[in-house]
């Protein structure tokens, strides 16, 4: 036992020594933040006008809200990716406004709202908990305590089939006896 | 001409289907010598039906190849300067095509059970080989009047459209195929319960005889699934590689309910009991795979997956949809309550833990199911759109997966009917100590106490921990020492198991750690910067223009090295493109990817600013190819487990022969 | 009534059967407003011909009129265009155009080159003004009343079809009350 739980832990000690320690924020200067654009082109198409990052904020902090943010927002024109991943210049220009929000001192939950305003809860990819989503929130742990409900009904019938067999094992004894006894009888 | 031969040989197929549904069928309940004589057209139907089928896609292929723009699906999905490969490929690149696809598979694998059933009785084999008639028909219908993969476009264009950019990719070429062997594998066990349900029999042969055909199902399932995240990682550019997207949660379902039923399978074969259980989820497996079909294709939900919608297939395939599940779901409704229960089991045993697998596994596809359709629900019911995204799954899968993860270390090495639990937590209490601590310990050594890391951590840990218990109990002589030769005492099946739950933890391990440790940024960089993340050293050394068979483009090159190494040579030099096909105007990303077990440097371009300076989107992203990597050894161990002698006749023959006397077993 | 649970998975896919029959109907893309009800958003923005003047909705008060959001690079805006000019021509509603993303200049050269139905053009160059809106893709057309409250959103070219029997009746409507 002792060998298994040495190999382990050097195992453990070699991953923990192979992972990248994360880095300072030591990147080298990006250049000036606000994206220029000359004529934009048509809006959903991939033309982006900048880095989703667009370098105005200035704390890690800052830069941490607004990536979280930003991953949980859906892009309204390429429908199925996140505020951050998308090129839409519409996404641009909201990752944008999330930015000065952000600046502005507006919390997580304030930025949200002056979206859903505009937009409807569509925009969130985490439903906001309402009367019409309780069911989708609560749904899966009720389903669980359903699930458990049916493993112990399931259990507690099988052990009392169990229980039979063993009842009926003890009348006629063991299944040894019996194979003899109905070889006996032949 | 070889467009109309592959349409008569597709309407051949659909009469020769419709033949194999209802004659053996109706023979099977007759009885008799008719009924007999129907029962025969059973094999050689769905040896036809395959060979027409393979006829059909061999000619739809054949158009692909030598670039028929007469045909409408090749003028919209190839073209002159595409190459060869990826015109093969493009066969399947289209609603169309991939609906052939699926019907080819369907017929070869109809085609394989009638050949290799003929130890079953006949009765049961004729139902289950019409069964899978039925539904062979029912898509066959679907491409016949829908979604015809030879119609003609009349007058021919010149040059065709060509095949979507994003498919252009080997990933790409082999997912649907990999996908599709795992949806049609699981109409194996789909026509297996409903042949049982009508027969009314469920006994261990019918469990041994399904259980190889639904294990190499699975592995199918599991490959399709990973390949499908492994392309979207690579290609789509962001560095994501699962996105609960509406039809990666198609297939992922059917892969849940396919879990649980390879290890419902399990104990019906060892045990008999659980037979409610695997009928339904041989049903509802097959019904999600079908269902999946339906969301993809019918436009009710947006997906970036989403093919050329069209409602009419929509209601066809809804259509399809409530007769064959709804059919088979009434049918379990029915018959089902005779089945019986089997013998009993103790509150632990190895059955009580599978059985509460089965209901994680089911409840999790339950919350998936949710997730995914409610939005559509609101919809209809006129209260707003909503989205249900990343945030929600996410949160509600991880605590439902937990327990199904602790449980996978204990089920092996419990015993059957009744497992002593002070004898189970003697076993195991080592294992699990050492995965707690190690657990603990990691992220400290690191960067700090990371709770969710901890936890996932600990999961894989306990599940690799429980593997190398078993492994070493498995060969351990009766002289308690261990021994290789000792393999062969134990069936495949068993080593299987315990290479599959080992890829889980590999699995579980990877998507942790990538979770917790990955780092990036997206900036504008122009050439002859430099960044560091995640402790390499990244430096934007040049721009050149690229000229490939049907796109141009641009090439950036990069030079990687370990953070602080100043001027050392590079350990890499990667080139991302971007590039723009001419024949659709498309834009792509090509990411480019270093490699290794233990990270990943990932980089791609996302625009031009000017003439020196792209946005660019670099990753570092640790042990991200255990999530893969995971998955594989998932699939091998199933395929290990499938090719077990007790399941291959020919090897049971054998080893019957070298007993004495000769006699079968 | 222990049969009861083998009658629950029909039951729970005739449920979900009936939600997907009933989603064959309904766009998963299109997004409901949710400012319809609610007051148009303030806003103040330079006149296209002419970028010295600014203009405000609060010109509009006391009238029923169409906010149209287009742009000159947008090509479902010419599809609906024609529309436009002939309601001009009819003189029966005002339409305001809302140019987005759109440089002036081109915005200019565009309607010279199909038409000027509209009363005043603004350009919100920014696009800030078109947030506020809920603007997620062009054209994008608001039926706007009296008291200016958004009563009504087009999302996509706004069709005969969809003025005849849509945004006329409720005009009449909003100005017979």
């Amino acid at each position: 036992m002792r060998t298994p739980l040495a190999i382990i832990s050097l195992a453990a000690a070699l991953l923990g020594a192979s992972l990248p320690w994360p880095a300072g924020a030591a990147d080298a200067p990006a250049a000036a933040s606000a994206p220029a654009t000359a004529a934009p082109a048509s809006p959903g198409a991939t033309a982006a006008t900048g880095p989703t990052d667009t370098g105005i904020l200035g704390s890690p902090e800052q830069r941490a809200r607004y990536h979280r943010l930003a991953e949980e927002l859906r892009c309204l024109v390429c429908q199925n990716q996140t505020l951050a991943d998308s090129n839409a210049e519409l996404a641009a220009d909201l990752r944008h406004q999330v930015e000065n929000q952000i600046l502005a001192g507006r919390s997580d939950d304030e930025i949200k709202a002056y979206l859903v305003q505009r937009y409807g809860d569509f925009v969130l990819y985490r439903p906001p908990m309402k009367s019409s989503t309780w069911l989708l929130w609560l749904g899966p742990f009720a389903l669980l305590l359903l699930g458990g409900l049916v493993w112990w009904r399931v259990q507690r019938r099988s052990r009392a089939a169990q229980a039979a067999d063993a009842a009926r094992a003890a009348a006629e004894g063991s299944d040894l006896e019996r194979a003899r006894r109905l070889l006996g009888e032949q | 001409m070889i467009a109309e031969l592959g349409q008569f040989a597709l309407a051949l197929a659909l009469a020769v289907s419709l033949a194999l549904g209802i004659l053996p069928m109706t023979g099977a309940a007759m009885g008799g010598a008719t009924g007999a004589r129907l029962m025969a057209v059973a094999r050689p139907a769905a040896m036809t039906l395959a060979a027409l089928a393979i006829l059909a896609f061999g000619l739809l292929t054949a158009l692909f190849v030598g670039n028929d723009f007469s045909v409408g699906l090749v003028a919209s999905h190839s073209n002159l300067s595409l190459p060869l490969h990826y015109r093969i490929a493009a066969t399947w690149g289209s609603h169309e095509g991939s609906m052939l696809l699926w019907v080819l598979i369907l017929s070869c694998w109809t085609g394989a059970v009638a050949v290799f059933s003929t130890s079953l009785p006949l009765v049961l084999r004729a139902r289950i080989l019409s069964t899978m008639g039925l539904v062979a028909a029912g898509f066959l219908m679907f491409l016949l009047f829908t979604s015809n993969p030879f119609d003609r476009l009349v007058p021919p264009p010149s040059d065709g459209r060509d095949l979507n950019p994003l498919l252009q990719d080997a990933g790409m070429v082999f997912h649907p195929p990999l996908l599709y062997m795992g949806y049609v594998g699981l109409s194996v066990a789909f026509a297996f319960s409903v042949a049982g349900l009508i027969g009314g029999r469920f006994d261990a042969a019918w469990a041994r005889w399904a259980r190889p055909w639904t294990t190499v199902a699975w592995c199918f399932l599991t490959l399709g699934i990973a390949l499908g995240s492994f392309w979207a990682y690579y290609e789509l550019g962001w560095g994501g590689w699962w996105f609960w997207d509406p039809v990666e949660n198609a297939s992922f379902m059917p892969w849940l309910i396919a879990t649980a039923l390879v290890h419902s399978l399990s104990v019906t074969e060892k045990r008999g009991t659980f037979r409610s259980w695997t009928v339904l989820l041989a049903i509802i497996g097959f019904s999600l795979s079908l269902l999946g079909t339906f969301l993809v294709r019918s436009g009710v939900l947006t997906s970036v997956h989403a093919f050329a919608t069209d409602p009419a297939r929509g209601v066809f395939i809804l259509a399809f949809l409530a007769f064959v599940v709804g059919g088979s779901l009434l049918l379990f409704a029915w018959r089902a309550p005779a089945i019986g229960n089997g013998p009993g089991f103790a509150a632990v045993s190895r059955e009580s833990l599978l059985l509460a697998n089965n209901v994680l596994l089911s409840v999790a596809m339950a919350a998936v199911l949710l997730g995914t359709l409610y939005p559509l629900v609101l919809d209809t019911l006129g209260l707003g759109k909503i989205s249900v995204g990343p945030p929600y799954f996410d949160a509600v899968f991880y605590p439902l997966m937990a327990p199904a993860l602790f449980l996978m270390g204990i089920g092996p090495l419990a015993r059957w009917k009744k497992a002593e639990l002070p004898e189970l937590v003697a076993r195991l209490r080592w294992a699990f100590a050492v995965s707690v601590i190690a657990a603990l310990l990691l992220p400290l050594a690191t960067d700090g106490f990371r709770p969710m890391t901890s936890l996932g951590l600990m999961f894989a840990l306990w599940i690799a921990a429980c593997v190398v218990v078993a492994v070493r109990d498995m060969l351990r002589g009766a002289d308690g020492r261990l021994s290789l030769r000792r393999i062969g005492v134990h069936p495949a099946s068993a080593w299987g198991m315990h290479f599959a739950h080992l890829g889980v933890a590999v699995f579980v391990a990877g998507v942790t750690l990538v979770t917790s440790y990955e780092s990036g940024r997206e900036l504008r960089m122009e050439v002859g910067q430099r960044i560091e993340i995640g402790g390499y050293d990244i430096r934007f050394v040049g721009l050149a223009p690229i000229t490939g068979p049907n796109y141009d483009g641009t090439r950036g090159v990069f030079e990687i090295r370990r953070a602080g190494a100043g001027d050392a040579a590079p350990i890499a030099m990667l080139s991302p493109e971007k590039r723009v096909y001419r024949a659709s105007g498309m834009p792509m990303t090509e990411a480019a990817i270093d490699r290794s077990l233990l990270r990943d440097v990932y980089l791609s371009m996302g625009e031009p600013i000017g003439e020196r300076a792209w946005v660019v989107r670099a990753h570092v992203k640790p042990f991200v190819n255990w999530i893969w990597l995971g998955c594989v050894l998932m699939a091998i161990g199933g395929f290990v487990a499938a090719a077990d002698r007790r399941y291959r006749r020919r090897a049971l023959e054998r080893a019957a022969r070298a007993l004495p006397g000769g006699q079968p077993a | 009534m222990r049969a009861m649970r083998f009658v629950l998975p029909v039951a729970v896919f005739a449920v979900i059967a009936w939600f997907l029959m009933r989603g064959l109907d309904r766009d998963p893309r299109e997004i409901p407003s949710p400012l319809i009800g609610k007051p148009a958003p303030m806003f103040s923005l330079p006149v296209t011909h002419d970028l010295s003047r600014a203009w405000t909705p609060e010109a509009m008060r006391g009238q029923v009129w169409l906010l149209n959001v287009w742009g000159s690079w947008c090509s479902a805006c010419q599809v609906e265009h024609p529309v436009f000019n002939d309601l001009a021509k009819s003189g029966e509603l005002p339409i305001v155009g809302l140019a987005w993303k759109d440089m002036p200049d081109n915005s200019i050269a565009w309607l010279r080159k199909l038409g000027n139905p509209y009363m005043v053009v603004v350009s919100d160059i920014k696009g800030g003004v078109a947030i506020d809106y809920g603007v997620y893709g062009a054209p994008e057309t608001f039926l706007i009343d009296q008291h200016g409250v958004i009563r009504f959103k087009q999302v996509g070219p706004v069709t005969r079809d969809v003025l005849q029997n849509k945004v006329l009746p409720m005009v009449r409507q909003l100005r017979g009350s």
